[in-house]
C-alpha cells in the first residue's frame, strides 16, 4: 500500500478532516452573516424605499386622482436619485415617468421584477439591471417604480465570490495541512513499526526511534523502549538461568548414569539395590532443585502479588524459630529470637517462611564457629522507620565482601568442595521473595559471621493496595 | 520406585485392605501405581479418563479415590465435584503436576481431601492414602485419642502414658495428635510439615527428624515398648497394637 492511500486511513488525517469540516462550516456561517448584513441589508432598504414610494403614489392617485399622481411622477422623475418611474395608460401608452418603455416581462398586479434598463446616451449607453414593483391602478392604469440596482448587484457578486474563494482557500489549506501533519505522523509510526518488526525478527538490542519532541508518540516510544530493556534483561537472566540449570543438572545426571551403568555390569542383587537407592536420593535432590526454581519463578511471576495478605512477621518468626530451635540446639549451638510485637506487612506466609527458613538453613550450615561447635544464631525483628527489619546473624565464617552480591545469583555456591548439601538457590529465593514484597535483602559482616537483613515495607492498619 | 522397601516395611497397614479407584490417564504411571497399591494389599480399580472414572465411582463403593487433575473427557476437579454432588463421601487424593499453593487450594475446595504434587515418592502416596482411608475410623468429636497405653485428651490438651502424665509443648502435642490420628499408618515428613506446621515447602535441613526424636524422648523414654517408630525411607508411625 502506498503512503498516499494509507494516509487517508490515519487517525490524524481523519481528525484533520473533521476539523476542516467544522472550520469550513464556521467560515461559511461568518461570510453568510456578512452577506446578509451588507448586500441583504441594502437590497431590503431599496425595496423599502420602492414600497414607500409606490404606496405614496397610490395614495396620491386615490386622493387626488390622475392629476395628483401625474404631478408627483413628473416631479420625481426629474430628480436624479436613481429612481425610475413609469405610468402607463389603459391602452399601454406611456403617460409619465423617466422610464419610457415598460418592460414586457411581467404585467401582473403587485409583483417584484428585475428588468434591464439603458443608462446614458449614445456611445456611453450601457445596460443596467433595475429592480422594481409593479401595481395596477384603478382605470387600468399601471405604475412601475424601480431602482437601478446594478452597483448593488455587483457588490453582491463581489461578496459572494469572496465568500467562495475564502471557503475554497480554507478547504485547500486545511486539506494540505491535514495531509502534511498526518504524513509526518505516519512516517514516525512507520519508523516505530519498522523497528518493532526488526525486534520481532530477533534484534532485541534495537530500540524505538524517539524524536525528542516529548509528545505522545515519544512517550509511547519511550515506554516501549523501557519495556524492551526490561524484556532484554529478563531474557538475559533467563538465558543465564537456563544454562546454569542445564549445567547443574548435568552433574547429577552424569553421576546417576555412571552408577546405573556400573550396577548393570556387576550383577549382584545387593549392588542393584544400593545403586537404585542412591539413584532415588539423587532424584530427590534434583526434585528439590526444581522445586526451589519453581518457588523462585512463582515469587517472580507476580501472580502471588495479587494475593498478598496482612501478616504479622512476629508470628511467622515465632513459628519458624520454633521449627529450627531444636536443630540448632542438637548441633550444640543456639537460636535466640527477639521480635517486637505487631510487625504487620502485606505478604505471602509460605514464601516469607520459606525465605526465613532458607536463611536459617544457611546459618546452621555455615555458621559453625571455629571449634566446629554448632552455630549460635540470633534472630531479631523490629520496626525501623517505615520498614519491618528482620536480621538473622551467625558467628561463622561469613561471606567475603566481594562475594556478597554474587551469592544471590542462582546456583552460586561459595563452598567449592560442595561438602555441604545444597543447590545454590537459597539466597536467590530470599532475594526474589524480598522483591515480591517490595523489600530488600542485605548481607553484612557480623564480625565474625554473617548478618542477613530482610527489610520489608511495613503495612500499618490500612492495608496497602495489593496490586502495587 | 521404592517398591521392594515398602512391601517389606514392618507393620504396613495390609491388615485393612482398601478398595481404591485410581483415575489416571498416564498409562505407565498408572500401571506402576496400581502395581504398588496391589503389592501393599489393596484392591485397585483403574480408569483412564474422567468419564469412565466417574462411572466406576458411581457404580461401586470405594474407600479412597486417587484422581489426577488433568484428565481427558472430564477433568479431575469436575469428577470430584460430580462425585460429591452424588453423595460420595469417601476421601479423595488429588495428584497433579501443578504444585502451586494456589492450585492446591483449588483442589481442596473442589472437594479433595489431600493434594500430592507430581512427581511423588510412592511411599509418600501410600502413606497419604492409608491416612485418608483410616480417617473415617476416628470420630472427630471424640475428645480422647488412644494408641496402646498412650492417651491424648483433646479438651484438656494433656497426655498420659500408662497413667503417667507427660508434659508436652503445644507444637509437640499437635505433632503427637496427628501421629495418633494416623495411628498404625506411616506418616511422611512432608505430611507432618504440611499438617502440623502448615508449611508447603521443603526446608533443606531435615527439621522434622529432630522434633520427632524429641517427642520420642518424651513419650517412649522409660517405657519398655517404643510407640513411635521410624520407617526407613518413608517416615514415622505410631503403633496402635
Amino acid at each position: 500500500m502506498s503512503v498516499n492511500t494509507k494516509i487517508f486511513r490515519t487517525s490524524t488525517f481523519r481528525l484533520a478532516a473533521i476539523y476542516l469540516l467544522v472550520f469550513a462550516l464556521s467560515v461559511a456561517a461568518i461570510l453568510g452573516y456578512v452577506y446578509y448584513s451588507t448586500v441583504g441589508l441594502l437590497e431590503r432598504q431599496t425595496e423599502e424605499t420602492i414600497r414607500a414610494e409606490v404606496k405614496g403614489l397610490a395614495d396620491q392617485y386615490r386622493v387626488r386622482g390622475m392629476p395628483g399622481i401625474l404631478d408627483v411622477v413628473v416631479r420625481r422623475s426629474i430628480e436624479t436619485n436613481g429612481a425610475l418611474y413609469s405610468l402607463v395608460g389603459p391602452d399601454g401608452v406611456h403617460i409619465a415617468g423617466n422610464l419610457e418603455t415598460m418592460p414586457q416581462v411581467n404585467l401582473a398586479d403587485n409583483v417584484w421584477l428585475d428588468f434591464p434598463v439603458i443608462v446614458g446616451k449614445g456611445d456611453s449607453a450601457v445596460e443596467h439591471t433595475a429592480h422594481g414593483y409593479h401595481i395596477e391602478l384603478k382605470g387600468e392604469y399601471e405604475l412601475l417604480v424601480a431602482h437601478d440596482v446594478q452597483e448593488l448587484r455587483q457588490f453582491g457578486d463581489l461578496i459572494r465570490n469572496t465568500l467562495y474563494s475564502a471557503l475554497a482557500l480554507s478547504l485547500l489549506l486545511g486539506l494540505s495541512g491535514g495531509y502534511l501533519t498526518s504524513r509526518n505522523f505516519l512516517r514516525r509510526v512507520d519508523a516505530i513499526t519498522e523497528a518493532s518488526h526488526s525486534i520481532m525478527a530477533g534484534d532485541l538490542s534495537r530500540r524505538m526511534p524517539v524524536s525528542g519532541s516529548e509528545d505522545e508518540l515519544d512517550r509511547l516510544a519511550g515506554s516501549l523502549n523501557d519495556m524492551l530493556s526490561q524484556i532484554e534483561r529478563l531474557m538475559a537472566g533467563m538465558k543465564e538461568v537456563t544454562s546454569n540449570v542445564a549445567h547443574d543438572l548435568k552433574t547429577p545426571l552424569t553421576r546417576m548414569r555412571a552408577r546405573i551403568e556400573s550396577a548393570l555390569r556387576n550383577s549382584s542383587a545387593v549392588e542393584y539395590k544400593s545403586a537404585l537407592n542412591q539413584t532415588i536420593d539423587e532424584c530427590d535432590g534434583l526434585l528439590q532443585t526444581f522445586n526451589a526454581l519453581l518457588s523462585i519463578a512463582q515469587s517472580e511471576s507476580g501472580q502471588v502479588r495479587r494475593q498478598l495478605q496482612m501478616l504479622d512477621i512476629h508470628d511467622i518468626l515465632i513459628d519458624v524459630a520454633e521449627l529450627y530451635e531444636p536443630i540448632a540446639d542438637e548441633a550444640g549451638g543456639s537460636l535466640t529470637l527477639e521480635a517486637a510485637p505487631h510487625l504487620t506487612v502485606m505478604g505471602d506466609r509460605q514464601l516469607l517462611a520459606q525465605a526465613m527458613s532458607n536463611l536459617l538453613d544457611n546459618a546452621l550450615k555455615y555458621g559453625e564457629n571455629e571449634e566446629g561447635k554448632g552455630a549460635d544464631i540470633s534472630v531479631t525483628a523490629a520496626i525501623d522507620g517505615q520498614d519491618v527489619v528482620i536480621t538473622i546473624s551467625d558467628q561463622g565464617k561469613g561471606i567475603p565482601e566481594e562475594d556478597r552480591d554474587r551469592v544471590r545469583n542462582r546456583f552460586v555456591r561459595l563452598d567449592e568442595s560442595r561438602s555441604k548439601p545444597g543447590n545454590g538457590l537459597g539466597l536467590s529465593l530470599v532475594a526474589s521473595v524480598m522483591t515480591l514484597h517490595n523489600g530488600q535483602l542485605h548481607l553484612e559482616g557480623n564480625q565474625p559471621g554473617l548478618r542477613a537483613i530482610m527489610r520489608i515495607p511495613s503495612s500499618t492498619t490500612i492495608p496497602a493496595s495489593p496490586s502495587r | 520406585m521404592t517398591l521392594p522397601e515398602l512391601t517389606s516395611a514392618p507393620a504396613q497397614g495390609t491388615e485393612t485392605p482398601m478398595r481404591i479407584l485410581v483415575i489416571e490417564d498416564d498409562r505407565d504411571a498408572a500401571i506402576w501405581l496400581v502395581k504398588g497399591l496391589k503389592e501393599s494389599g489393596h484392591i485397585v480399580d483403574l480408569a483412564g479418563d474422567g468419564e469412565v472414572g466417574l462411572g466406576l465411582a458411581l457404580e461401586a463403593v470405594h474407600d479412597v479415590f486417587i484422581i489426577d487433575r488433568m484428565l481427558p473427557k472430564l477433568d479431575g476437579l469436575s469428577v470430584i465435584k460430580k462425585m460429591r454432588s452424588e453423595g460420595i463421601k469417601a476421601p479423595v487424593l488429588i495428584l497433579s503436576a501443578l504444585s502451586d499453593v494456589d492450585e492446591r487450594v483449588k483442589g481442596l475446595r473442589a472437594g479433595g481431601d489431600d493434594y500430592l504434587a507430581k512427581p511423588y515418592a510412592f511411599a509418600e502416596l501410600l502413606a497419604r492414602i492409608e491416612g485418608l482411608g483410616s480417617r473415617k475410623l476416628l470420630d472427630p468429636k471424640d475428645a480422647k485419642l488412644r494408641a496402646m497405653d498412650l492417651e491424648l485428651d483433646l479438651l484438656t490438651r494433656t497426655v498420659t502414658r500408662g497413667g503417667k502424665p507427660i508434659l508436652l509443648q503445644p507444637r509437640e502435642f499437635k505433632l503427637l495428635e496427628y501421629l495418633v490420628r494416623n495411628g498404625g499408618h506411616i506418616v511422611t515428613r512432608t505430611m507432618l510439615l504440611e499438617n502440623v506446621w502448615d508449611y508447603h515447602f521443603d526446608p533443606q535441613t531435615n527439621v522434622i527428624d529432630v522434633h520427632v526424636s524429641r517427642l520420642r524422648g518424651k513419650i517412649d523414654k522409660g517405657f519398655d515398648e517404643a510407640l513411635l517408630q521410624t520407617v526407613r525411607g518413608a517416615g514415622y508411625m505410631i503403633r496402635v497394637r
